[in-house]
């Protein structure tokens, strides 16, 4: 099954190209007009990332959120989760990398196939990082009023941290 | 929205360092974290040209319009806004076939470029319903195949990398469902809003 996952790019792009060919577009030449937008496209969202991972870096080394998950942790405990478990479901809408790493560092410490290690899994892989992409999405748009789009991203994270623990029980 | 909690995170921060006494640690996070977001932006400079790239070869051949009319059915529904435009629904199509493949060094350059077409449309101040749903669709996760997972608990010596999958497309459909439901809700409310 890895294989499949590793063969999913090439075979994207081996499709769209072999497509294209047998059209007879010029295909060089529309990559590169195409291509030429993304320089754009990277230096309009570079001032929304550089004010996004500023603040995710300094609530992270202020040990804001090691003081979250102690918070959090007797809440976690009393649905009968580790609350090891708890900063990976504060994490994972907030940080790709930090969240990756903590995932990992819960694996190696309770092992792949415990129930913490399943749970962590299953979270993790089963939602985005929210605050990324609304704000890259919308800080390339340059909307100020975001409407109801936070409410209804942070209550996908929710539903999917009480899935992820109730599937693990459940099925695991 | 955004601007209250970027300013929260902050404050708090800086509050919380405070008591900690990690203020030294915290000025050093702000310029490191200003220089990793540069560093991130450069590494997505070459997926985005890359991928915006191959957006315009299957846009030019007609793979994008033809993506677009297979999946009509789910994608009328869920953007009935840009229900005549193929160029909107091509891109949508891309963008969500990229996540669903999980290719996300391709998803965020597709999404940004369905963003900016219907940015392009949208005169008004606030964005689009179409706009709410697709970009709480990428903050959901509708990934098939979650290879980075089981890298990593095949690293840590799983006897089965995969074998959490039934629980994780449960949990990704479930918090998926949730979020199109709570934004269709919304829409409707919205415009009985609207109408008074």
């Amino acid at each position: 099954m890895e294989q499949v996952g590793a063969a999913a790019l090439p075979a994207v792009i081996g499709g769209i190209l072999v497509f294209a060919f047998l059209k007879g577009v010029d295909v060089f030449d529309t990559f590169l007009s195409g291509a030429g937008e993304g320089l754009h496209a990277a230096v309009r969202v570079l001032p929304t990332l550089i004010g996004l991972v500023l603040a995710v870096t300094m609530v992270e080394r202020s040990g804001l959120l090691d003081l979250v998950c102690t918070l959090v942790s007797p809440g976690a405990k009393a649905v009968g989760v580790s609350p090891e478990i708890a900063p990976l479901a504060l994490l994972r809408p907030i940080t790709g990398s930090g969240s990756s790493a903590f995932s990992l560092s819960l694996l190696k410490r309770f092992g792949p196939d415990s129930e913490t290690g399943k749970i962590a899994s299953v979270l993790a892989s089963s939602t985005e990082t929210t605050f990324y992409a609304v704000s890259v999405y919308f800080g390339a748009c340059r909307y100020k009023k975001l409407l109801y789009t936070v409410p209804a991203a942070l209550l996908g994270d929710m539903t999917a941290i009480v899935f992820s623990v109730l599937t693990v029980k459940l099925l695991g | 929205m955004l601007n209250y909690i970027w300013f929260a995170m902050i404050a708090a921060s800086v509050v919380c360092a405070l008591v900690n006494g990690r203020i030294g640690e915290l000025s050093g996070a702000v310029m490191e974290g200003a220089q990793q977001a540069v560093e991130l932006s450069f590494s997505l400079l070459g997926s985005m040209c890359a991928w915006l790239g191959f957006l315009k070869i299957a846009e030019k051949s007609g793979l994008c319009a033809l993506l677009a009319q297979g999946f009509s059915p789910l994608i009328d529904r869920l953007f009935p806004e840009y229900r005549d435009n193929e160029e909107i629904k091509g891109k949508i199509c891309m963008n969500l076939s990229a996540n669903f493949l999980g290719l996300g060094n391709a998803a965020t350059p597709l999404g940004l470029s369905a963003m900016e077409s219907m940015a392009k449309r949208n005169q008004g101040a606030v964005p689009t319903k179409g706009m709410i749903l697709f970009v709480v669709i990428n903050t959901a996760s509708i990934q098939l195949l979650p290879v980075n997972m089981a890298a990593m608990r095949s690293a840590c010596h799983s006897a089965e990398p995969f074998g959490i999958l039934p629980e994780i497309w449960i949990t990704s459909a479930a918090s998926l469902l949730v979020c199109v439901l709570f934004c269709k809700l919304m829409e409707r409310r919205e415009g009985r809003l609207w109408n008074r």
